[in-house]
């Protein structure tokens, strides 16, 4: 590890960020905009644990940790919402999804 | 000797017939509520009948009603000789007047909603009496105003009753301003509502405060019993039925104002100013009303225009120093004046519910009885002796005459014209030819039933031999009196006048009937005045209603409320909803446009951040 300078993960983290809010941004379909927020929650989680490391800190495991745990129920709620939506209206065009609008 | 007994007594039959009585038979119906008076008469009887002469004042205190700071009113009642002449006047014509109602009111709807008004008015007027400070007597007076509003506006379906209603009710609102001023400035100058308190010490106040004072309680008797320049709701009372005109608007209520003002004696004895205000007004008034009275065809507006101006007459009693003279004719009027209307009230009723004088006449006949009560009354109001108006009558001039000649003059041509429309309404309602309708509904006049003649009879007696009830020998003492001596060329010029004024009426209206239309012929214009009420509600209307209304209507209504605080309201309300229309139009529906706001406003944060040189 001591050979990996820590910027090359914080650079990873970004690219990572990045291309989750690109596809979340840019996706049509719903299951990879969900997909892409989870791509974003694990790219903060890597830089937590880089940060956790750098600094021999414990904080920085345990916010991941609590991240993991907060993504997988709302991975859970949101699957069931992607469900039910696509029951409802056939479809998982999230442009089609906009009955709350005005 | 609890006292507290007889306002409760009528009470508790308002309480009962207001909540069951909807449910009751009328025979029940009357047992609670005339057996409620007759429980309150009874009483009084018992206490004016038990030791003592009531030479000094009785008073009981029930419990500390207001206790703030310097201000300590009990609920108090008193009883001396004053108050226990008002007290037979209250319950004993309020008894007959309730069994007078019994036929009367037989076929109206509406039965137990009258006879529970009834005994709270009696209830009010019995601590209206009773009181022995300021705002206890304060109570009693609002009470018996409001049972006056609700008794005017007993058909309340008729749009003329609820505004005759409407009208005393306000009218008296602006006397009883004067009378909460004048209670202000007693507790600020006495310390005190109390009356023995207040009473003790004005003797040594400065006479401006006392006369101060005595004005606006005369503000205040002005408006309850109707005298110039607020007498003009009384007429109008009318409307309510005929027992309420006779018990309210004629034998009690009205009275307070007179009641009130010989209660007050020691503040206006030392107040020679306000003494005179309150003659000059009574003189007046009773002139003015008088007038009115001999051109109204209605027979109970008669009797009302007549009331107001015999009020006038006590009130000239009062300014005139004989406070007890004043009393006197009170309790002498009671009598007559009851009997005038619930005999007028009989009349309508024979004629199922005509009250205009010329379909009336030749009655006379046709109800034998009331005619014979009537003309008692009729007698005695305009003072021909030995009848109880003359002696009251009689009183109340020579103390005028002592006070100011001109007043007693002016006085003596009111007797005269009093007794010419007395006697002019007696001989158009029972002289002459039946002028009504002879073959519609009134087409046969009948006798009232004996439940309504034997409160006449009685009446009868006590306006025929009333005047024996000497009443000046029983209060001379108790309003520290000065004797004046009586004379009889003062009495026998009232008298004439009185006889004239019935000759003259018997003249025009029996022996040569023609005349008095040729008499309206020639005096076109002075007719039309008086006729019209020399136009004063139509005065007040233009000049004070008018701009009341008015003001209100385009001034507060229009402009204050719906412009000023209505448009702010309504125009907070528009901007917010301006602004959010803009805002609403970001909320697309759109998920992804959601995430570039997201991500626009994260960058944002971030930029500043950079910018403040991130966080520390």
């Amino acid at each position: 590890m001591s050979g990996v300078p820590i910027s090359w993960y914080l650079t990873l983290s970004a690219i990572l960020f990045t291309l989750g809010v690109a596809g979340f941004l840019f996706r049509r379909n719903i299951i990879t905009v969900f997909m892409s927020i989870e791509l974003m929650l694990n790219a903060v989680n890597l830089s937590f644990i880089t940060f956790s490391y750098y600094w021999k800190q414990v904080n920085g495991h345990l916010i991941a940790f609590f991240v993991m745990v907060v993504a997988a129920s709302e991975a859970a709620v949101g699957l069931a919402i992607i469900l039910t939506v696509f029951k409802n209206r056939q479809t998982l065009n999230i442009d089609e999804v906009d009955s709350m609008k005005n | 000797m609890n006292l507290w007994l007889i306002p409760v007594f009528p009470l508790a039959g308002f309480v009962i017939n207001g909540l069951f009585g909807r449910r009751f038979s009328k025979s029940l119906v009357n047992a609670v509520a005339i057996g409620s008076v007759v429980l309150s008469f009874a009483w009084v009887l018992k206490i004016l009948a038990g030791p003592g002469d009531l030479e000094t004042t009785h008073t009981e205190h029930y419990f500390t009603w207001i206790q703030s700071g310097a201000l300590n009113i009990g609920c108090d009642m008193a009883v001396d000789r004053l108050t226990a002449v008002m007290l037979l006047v209250v319950t004993g014509i309020g008894l007959l007047i309730h069994i007078y109602s019994i036929g009367y009111m037989a076929h109206e709807g509406g039965y137990y909603r009258f006879f529970a008004y009834m005994n709270l008015f009696m209830f009010f007027m019995l601590v209206l009496v009773l009181a022995a400070n300021y705002l206890v007597l304060f109570v009693g007076w609002e009470g018996v105003g409001l049972c006056s509003y609700l008794l005017i506006g007993f058909y309340f379906d008729k749009k003329f009753a609820t505004d005759a209603g409407n009208k005393a009710f306000i009218v008296n609102r602006i006397g009883d301003f004067g009378f909460s001023l004048a209670m202000f400035l007693i507790f600020k100058n006495f310390g005190s509502l109390d009356f023995a308190t207040v009473f003790q010490q004005a003797p040594g106040s400065s006479e401006a405060i006392l006369t101060t004072i005595g004005l606006l309680l005369l503000v205040g008797a002005c408006g309850k019993s109707a005298q110039l320049p607020l007498y003009v709701w009384l007429p109008d009372a009318m409307a309510g039925p005929t027992p309420v005109s006779a018990l309210i608007h004629a034998a009690t209520m009205v009275t307070a104002g007179v009641y009130m003002c010989a209660r007050s004696f020691p503040i206006y004895i030392h107040a020679p100013a306000a003494m005179n205000t309150i003659a000059v007004i009574g003189i007046a008034t009773a002139f003015f009303a008088a007038t009115i009275g001999l051109a109204q065809n209605d027979i109970k507006k008669v009797f009302a225009y007549s009331t107001v101006s015999q009020l006038g007459y006590m009130f000239l009693g009062v300014g005139c120093g004989a406070f007890s003279a004043g009393i006197y004719h009170l309790m002498t009027h009671a009598f007559f004046k009851a009997l005038l209307f619930l005999g007028s009230g009989s009349v309508i009723h024979a004629l199922s519910g005509e009250q205009d004088l010329r379909h009336m006449g030749g009655l006379r006949k046709k109800v034998p009885w009331t005619f014979a009560t009537m003309m008692c009354a009729a007698v005695a109001i305009a003072g021909v002796p030995p009848f109880s108006g003359f002696f009251s009558k009689d009183e109340i001039l020579v103390a005028a005459n002592h006070h100011a000649p001109w007043m007693f003059w002016l006085g003596v041509i009111t007797a005269g014209m009093t007794a010419f429309y007395v006697f002019r309404a007696m001989f158009l309602a029972f002289f002459g030819e039946y002028r009504g309708d002879v073959h519609g509904k009134h087409a046969h006049p009948h006798e009232s039933p004996p439940v309504m003649l034997i409160p006449l009879a009685v009446l009868a007696l006590l306006s025929l031999g009333g005047g024996f009830i000497k009443i000046p020998a029983l209060l001379g003492e108790f309003f520290h009196a000065e004797e004046i001596p009586e004379d009889p060329t003062l009495v026998a010029i009232s008298v004439a006048a009185g006889l004239l004024g019935i000759v003259l009426a018997y003249i025009m209206y029996v022996a040569r009937p023609g005349m008095a239309d040729s008499f309206v012929a020639a005096f076109k214009a002075l007719y039309t005045l008086i006729y019209s009420k020399y136009f004063v509600d139509e005065l007040y209307d233009a000049t004070l209603v008018k701009p009341v209304v008015n003001g209100s209507r385009v001034l507060l209504w229009k402009g204050m409320d719906a412009g000023l605080i209505d448009g702010m309201v309504n125009g907070i309300g528009a901007r917010a909803r301006n602004i959010g229309g803009v805002l609403r139009l970001i909320q697309s529906g759109n998920i992804r446009s959601y995430a570039t706001w997201v991500l626009l406003g994260s960058v944002l944060v971030i930029v500043a951040l950079g910018i403040a040189g991130g966080l520390r």
